[in-house]
């Protein structure tokens, strides 16, 4: 899209119309040079958006085949019916050889095409390592300005999901029954502790008992291994379960994420901000490496600028885009 | 047996065709003219709507009713496709499967209105929900609600209609999805154990009469052309399921063990190139299921030459049934006890597939059993991956089809000299009067009945208690089909399956050539990427509700190996939900899959909605099974290119789609 019309672009994804944000996302996603001043713009324009402010970003997370696509599925009718609109962010893996990616999510999902409250997008990760695709930063911001509620769907367990954290203001865990591997990464502080842990296909009464009460265990041993809460204080991770194909549990999950976003109220600014110095840091430290980072200063000295920065207004974008400027010239002039 | 050369016959397998189309007026006359040719038995084709539940006033029944099979959407339309024929008489095979509890009502309702004793009644329903989730994509509930209709029919079948044949586990549709025979036989196997512990699990049948529910299983498998293989295939079926019914459920009757099972020979491997090489292949896939007498088929149906083309004419379907006549009454065949036994070579291979096929069993069981592995979707990943390996051996020229990959060149045929008249087309007007007819019968039966009839079938659904009752109640109150299911959906909800792609991986095992064709294609697309700043998105969508998704899923897979993204939502999306997700994507180009017939009517249908949602210059390309004058008609409605069964090379296809996005870069 031309430069002249993204403001007005801007305001028509915040009205939530289909078409805009499916530009604004095309757009976010362009890795061309050229493309990046008028991505800043469009961020920019969004970031202060009422429903970016207001609203609730949730980071969906487990290990392959626990249901996720079905549960954000559930998720998502439940929200409408509540009268709240909702944006898909579903991050597939891609085949590293070929770059190609598969991106089969939707299938699991069943939605009116006619409902302009659901909005749904698939990225693949084009094999970045962190998991987290290269747009997907973006990409919940442009959703963020346009539904009430954003949820980032990612597939894995362990280190290489972290970044979730930085992107989601609520993190959910979903495992199923008998996930031996997430009860030993949360015993052995591999993981982190998730806001929200959700057992998945709980249809077997039983079972899920006993999963509800080896999570809570492991959830003990991590604490007192010294891994202590999950990102906020005072917050103590509750364990929900949720049958998504009989739709049980979806109730009680809405009701406790909207908990946290509540209880997030206070710190929830500092958390979007810690989130975004780490983006900018990230995007620029992969563009320039461990030189570049320390050509400026280092890992503490870069923070405590971003930090500074972004409180003065500058966006996560433009401020990379400006250490890189200075990076580059430094380059220059010492050559 | 004397020595003038006059032996016993044995008495030869029941003959069918897979029949009906159009209307229950125009299925009967074709029954019973069927019939008058020799067929022994009959085999009824229904269309989608029917076989999904939604009637022809549905809006997802456009372009469908009457396509692939007869529209049957209450007793009315039984009773007129039955007209003259007997049911006391007759053994009726109904391809049926979601609604097969409702199917099987309204015959045995027909049966009473012409006061037939329903214990006589012989035939089959299909009634094989779980390969629907795997291949054939006519499911509509979630697992759990599937498999109690399963056993609601079986428990009421070996009570009040004991001659019946309550299932037919299919492992026919595991093949066309790619299996192998091992796969074949363990997946048709664990399916069959899952159904008979479900029915055990219900407490219906006594302990002691378990037996007569085992025997009453029977099976509906595919005969490919490496027919050696098959014929040991088919053996191997024999001993294993004598092994489970003995060792699993202690039936010590060996009547009640023995593999009871119908085929239709392979409808995949017939071509579009050279069709009348068809024949040659179905009369030789006919033998690996007849030749055996101890693993010889109860019923044979042969699919028809032209089958790669479009609808067969009745002309087509008796070159068939006529196959099989002169095999079993000109020649010898039946004349001999078991021509393999004792063959070092035929027991050797069966005994392999034996022992690979109860590994894979075992495996099953290990997680959880049929049902389960078809959630977590193991079975179909499985599948996906088979079929990528056999079109990859195709289209490498490893494995030879004649007049495709080898020997193209050839006299034109006479047979296809007009190809638009050698194939049968269903008159459009059927889907009007189908709903014409539709609004008359609501209007004219007692409407409080059939609200009593449904009040009656809501509560049992919530129930524990058979639904067979109350459904051949249902029939008889004049409830429609499209009310049957609509009702079930409500109570309880409809089931998405796995689509087994996302997670498929395909043992690469190229090199030479095709690797440097698909490294080609590899760098096409990311220079392409550079210049769009995105990867090329495809969206891979199958509007309608044909279910055979497996040429979707291997456009799919080859997409994402090439490197595209692709995004695939698995079968029966509406034109509104395609167009819908391609705006919510940002795609870069659409591919259509559709084998039921109805292109004309849904592909357009797209291409319109695009250019209202503002996604006019987004490319569409269509594959099917589309006859030229058809692809000419979608061509000029805006299709940028048409694909069909000929077109087997995928990298050739992959190339065309980088093209199309390419151009329409350029353009902008």
């Amino acid at each position: 899209m031309p430069p002249s019309d993204i403001a007005e672009d801007a305001q028509k994804v915040m009205a939530g119309d289909k078409a805009s944000v499916s530009r604004a996302l095309n757009l976010v996603e362009d890795r061309r040079d050229e493309a990046h001043a008028r991505v800043a713009e469009l961020l920019d324009a969004l970031k202060s958006a009422p429903r970016a402010v207001a609203g609730h970003r949730v980071g969906l997370t487990g290990p392959p085949g626990v249901g996720k696509s079905t549960l954000t599925s559930a998720l998502a009718r439940s929200l409408r019916d509540r009268g709240r609109t909702i944006g898909v962010v579903a991050v597939d893996p891609s085949s590293l050889r070929s770059g190609g990616s598969l991106l089969g999510d939707r299938a699991r999902m069943s939605f009116d095409p006619k409902d302009n409250g659901l909005f749904v997008r698939s990225l693949a990760t084009a094999g970045e390592v962190g998991g987290l695709a290269y747009a997907a930063n973006s990409s919940v911001r442009v959703l963020a300005a346009a539904y009430d509620i954003v949820v980032i769907e990612t597939t894995g367990v362990g280190q290489s999901e972290i970044d979730i954290v930085h992107v989601a203001d609520t993190v959910v865990l979903v495992i199923q029954p008998g996930s031996g591997d997430v009860l030993q990464f949360l015993k052995a502080g591999i993981m982190e502790i998730p806001d929200i842990l959700v057992v998945n296909k709980a249809d077997h009464d039983a079972l899920a008992r006993r999963a509800v009460a080896d999570l809570s265990g492991a959830l003990r041993t991590a604490h007192a291994a010294g891994a202590g809460g999950s990102q906020s204080p005072n917050w103590e991770t509750p364990i929900v379960a949720t049958s998504a194909t009989k739709g049980t549990g979806i109730d009680v999950l809405i009701d406790t994420l909207d908990a946290h976003r509540q209880h997030l109220e206070t710190e929830l600014a500092a958390r979007r901000r810690q989130g975004e110095v780490h983006w900018a840091l990230d995007l620029f430290s992969r563009k320039h490496g461990e030189h570049g980072v320390s050509a400026l200063g280092g890992n503490t000295t870069l923070k405590a600028r971003a930090e500074h920065e972004l409180d003065s207004g500058q966006s996560p974008l433009s401020l990379c885009e400006r250490l890189s400027q200075e990076y580059v010239e430094m380059l220059r002039r010492s050559a | 047996m004397a020595d003038d050369g006059k032996r016993e016959r044995d008495r030869p397998w029941i003959m069918r065709t897979y029949s009906g189309h159009s209307t229950a007026a125009a299925s009967n006359e074709l029954y019973r003219t069927n019939l008058g040719k020799g067929q022994t038995g009959l085999s009824v084709a229904f269309d989608l709507p029917t076989q999904t539940g939604y009637d022809a006033d549905d809006p997802l029944a456009r372009g469908e009713v009457g396509k692939v099979g007869v529209p049957i959407s209450h007793i009315g339309d039984m009773r007129r496709l039955f007209d003259g024929i007997p049911l006391d008489q007759m053994n009726t095979s109904m391809t049926i499967n979601a609604t097969a509890v409702w199917l099987l009502s309204l015959y045995i309702a027909t049966a009473e209105d012409q006061g037939v004793d329903t214990h006589v009644l012989r035939g089959t329903t299909q009634n094989d929900i779980i390969k629907e989730y795997l291949s054939r994509g006519t499911h509509i509930f979630p697992p759990a609600a599937s498999m109690r209709l399963i056993t609601d029919l079986i428990t009421y079948t070996v009570e009040e209609v004991p001659k019946w044949n309550p299932i037919n586990i299919c492992s026919y549709h595991l093949q066309e999805a790619g299996a192998t025979p091992t796969q074949e036989l363990a997946y048709a196997l664990v399916t069959a154990i899952g159904v008979l512990d479900a029915v055990k699990e219900t407490g219906r049948v006594p302990e002691a009469e378990f037996g007569n529910v085992v025997a009453r299983i029977s099976f509906f498998v595919n005969a490919g052309i490496r027919f050696v293989e098959e014929l040991c295939k088919m053996r191997a079926f024999v001993e294993l399921w004598d092994r489970i019914a003995r060792e699993r459920y202690g039936v010590t009757d060996a009547k009640q063990r023995r593999f009871r099972y119908g085929v239709q020979v392979n409808s995949l491997g017939l071509t579009e190139q050279q069709p009348e090489n068809n024949m040659i292949r179905i009369v030789l896939e006919m033998l690996a299921v007849t030749l055996s007498k101890d693993a010889r088929a109860r019923a044979v149906q042969l699919p028809a030459w032209n089958e790669a083309l479009g609808l067969p004419r009745p002309w087509d379907q008796q070159w068939s049934l006529r196959a099989q006549q002169i095999l079993a009454y000109e020649t010898d065949l039946l004349e001999y006890a078991d021509l393999f036994k004792g063959s070092e070579v035929v027991e050797a291979r069966t005994q392999e597939l034996v022992e690979s096929a109860w590994t894979e069993v075992q495996e099953v069981l290990s997680r959880g059993g049929a049902v389960e592995a078809v959630e977590s979707g193991y079975i179909k990943q499985k599948l996906v991956e088979s079929n990528a390996a056999r079109l990859r051996a195709i289209e490498a020229g490893d494995q030879i089809v004649v007049g495709v990959n080898k020997y193209v060149e050839g006299a034109p045929s006479p047979l296809t000299e007009n190809l638009d008249d050698a194939i049968l087309t269903v008159d459009p007007q059927v889907d009007a009067d189908q709903r014409a007819a539709l609004k008359v019968w609501k209007a004219e039966r007692d409407e409080s009945a059939a609200q009593k009839a449904l009040a009656e079938l809501e509560r049992c659904a919530k129930s524990n208690e058979n639904m067979m009752q109350p459904s051949i109640a249902a029939a008889h109150a004049g409830v429609t089909t499209g009310e049957w299911a609509g009702l079930l959906r409500r109570v309880w909800g409809e089931y998405r399956a796995p689509t087994g792609v996302a997670g498929a991986s395909v043992k690469a095992n190229v090199s030479g050539r095709a690797a440097e064709v698909i490294e080609g294609l590899r760098g096409r697309l990311h220079e392409l990427e550079a210049r769009m700043g995105r990867r090329a998105k495809l969206l891979v969508g199958k509007p309608g509700l044909d279910g055979h998704s497996n040429g979707a899923e291997q456009i799919a897979i080859k997409a994402r190996d090439v490197g595209f993204d692709v995004v695939y939502e698995g079968i029966r999306v509406s034109p509104e939900q395609i167009v819908a997700s391609a705006l919510e994507e940002g795609v870069h180009l659409i591919g259509l899959s559709i084998l039921s017939g109805s292109h004309l009517a849904l592909v357009p249908e797209v291409v319109e909605r695009l250019r209202e949602a503002g996604l006019g210059d987004v490319p569409v390309v269509a594959g099917g099974i589309i006859p030229e004058a058809d692809a000419e008609r979608l061509r000029a409605a805006g299709v940028a290119a048409v694909y069909t069964p000929k077109d087997f090379e995928l990298d050739t296809i992959m190339s065309d789609l980088i093209d199309l996005v390419d151009r329409e870069h350029a353009a902008e």
